[in-house]
């Protein structure tokens, strides 16, 4: 589902499509590292630091990284309503278009549309993805936020880090840390039950 | 797809990719910054060997948009001025590494003569008689824009469909995208035998129009006939000149389209091009999507 979860570049976008896949691909097998609870109470720890930094939360903007990063911004924007009483505005960036692969690789993912509800000038800016690996799609997605205006910082949170940096990116907010081999895949999926689920396979 | 040549062979599942790539260019128009850095350090040559302003801009525009580096050509002040033939010239273009070609000729079969040539990608800007599938394609997004979808929607193309490349991709891409296609002007702009393309001809324009859910209508190109088909403007216009009044005939909230320049009082009223269903101006600005789809789908692809 991340672009980078997989091991192969530039994934293929599924546009107008549900952002996470409902059943495990049937390849290797898959452990379940988080689960739904698991991912909740990442993400409500994410949320309390978020707002312990000092920063305005009238400024915050939560900008998911698509297609993972959607429901873990969904998520992350319903526990800062709870403990902080904020509606944080929620935006969509597709980054396929800045990623340094999609020409070199041949394929041509079809971009998912790209919404950003607010202007991000002057805001803090917060992307959101699910896992994060190689450093690559983070680097794509601040080119992006940038040429939206300039915000007052961008800070990256994700509901897990599997490490592997190609390039010198730093995670603010890490829902897990969960060390993995360069080749296996980490995946956000729904379940049979239709339950969050992060795989290892 | 390595070539964009024509909608001609292009599958339904091609089209949509272009569709749903173009829709997600749109956004792009309207960014603080207007560039994405997708197309970065490619070379796309724009050779428009007849005159055109608003798709030679669009193509242009497309590329910069994507941050590739574009080249007009026209035929003046070219070598091609000198008889060089335009296969030399595309050869030593792409010995110049150009990236992709965009072509746009009077002689239908041009950019099949090129793409058949070189190795770099070429794409239609419009062929003779022949075909301009970027023009049905940003056709084919506004009405889908409209309507969500084009299945079972009744098109009318109104004008010299004989004469048209326009009307030949959009008969195509609508048909392809499940649209009830119908063809309309004079008995002289009708080629015989249209119906083997899937189309119901009509010889009169109230016919056509009744119950249609879009109309496109054509310019008359007093310039690309060479005897008369018709015996002049006004009498055309008296016709075959979509009005408030023809209009009226379609559905309400019918989509009114037409591929520019338009040619007032001719074979459109002032009265319906500028008022609410009509979607000429929202054609130019998909126009520029779904030309950076196409770069972006065919520049450096290996496919």
């Amino acid at each position: 589902m991340s672009r980078e979860a997989r091991s192969e570049p530039a994934a293929e976008a599924r546009p107008n499509s549900a952002s996470v896949p409902s059943s495990p691909s049937p390849a290797a097998a898959a452990r379940v590292v988080l689960d739904a609870t698991g991912i909740q109470r990442a993400l409500m720890r994410v949320a309390h630091e978020i707002l312990e930094r000092d920063v305005l939360p009238e400024k915050l903007v939560l900008i998911a990284v698509a297609q993972g990063g959607i429901p873990v911004a969904e998520l992350l924007a319903e526990r800062l309503r709870e403990i902080a009483e904020i509606e944080v505005p929620l935006g969509t960036l597709d980054v396929t278009l800045y990623r340094d692969d999609v020409i070199a690789s041949g394929r041509r993912p079809i971009p998912s549309p790209t919404r950003i509800p607010v202007s991000v000038t002057g805001r803090s800016v917060v992307l959101v993805e699910d896992v994060v690996f190689t450093g690559r799609t983070v680097r794509a997605a601040m080119d992006a936020v940038i040429d939206f205006g300039r915000p007052a910082e961008i800070r990256v949170a994700t509901l897990v880090d599997r490490g592997h940096r190609e390039l010198p990116i730093r995670v603010d907010f890490v829902g897990k840390n969960i060390p993995t081999a360069r080749n296996q895949t980490v995946l956000l999926q729904r379940n049979s039950a239709g339950q969050l689920e992060v795989v290892v396979q | 797809m390595r070539h964009l040549l024509g909608i001609e062979g292009l599958s339904r599942e091609e089209i949509l990719r272009l569709l749903d790539t173009a829709e997600a260019m749109l956004e792009i128009s309207q960014r603080e910054v207007k560039r994405v850095p997708t197309l970065r350090g490619k070379t796309i040559v724009n050779l428009f060997l007849e005159p055109s302003t608003r798709t030679r801009v669009s193509f242009e525009i497309a590329a910069k948009r994507l941050s590739a580096d574009a080249i007009n050509l026209q035929a003046s002040g070219s070598s091609l001025s000198k008889k060089e033939t335009l296969a030399d010239m595309a050869s030593n273009l792409e010995a110049m590494n150009v990236d992709l070609l965009v072509v746009r000729d009077r002689t239908a079969g041009v950019p099949k003569m090129l793409a058949d040539r070189v190795r770099i990608p070429v794409v239609n800007a419009g062929d003779g008689a022949h075909e301009h599938p970027t023009q049905a394609l940003l056709d084919a997004l506004t009405l889908r824009q409209s309507f969500g979808s084009l299945e079972g929607r009744v098109v009318a193309i109104v004008g010299d469909i004989a004469h048209s490349r326009v009307a030949r991709s959009d008969l195509l891409v609508f048909s392809a995208l499940g649209a009830e296609v119908r063809v309309a002007g004079p008995p002289t702009m009708i080629p015989p035998g249209i119906e083997a393309l899937g189309v119901k001809p009509y010889f009169s324009l109230e016919d056509a129009l009744a119950g249609a859910d879009a109309v496109v209508v054509l310019r008359i190109q007093q310039e690309r006939l060479e005897g008369a088909l018709f015996p002049g403007e006004r009498e055309y216009a008296q016709n075959w000149s979509l009005t408030r009044r023809t209009l009226a005939l379609a559905k309400p909230e019918a989509a009114v389209l037409h591929p520019g320049p338009i040619n007032r009082g001719v074979e459109i009223a002032s009265e319906v091009a500028d008022a609410e269903p009509s979607r000429i101006l929202d054609q130019v600005t998909n126009g520029v999507a779904v030309r950076m789809a196409v770069l972006y789908q065919l520049t450096g692809s290996e496919q």
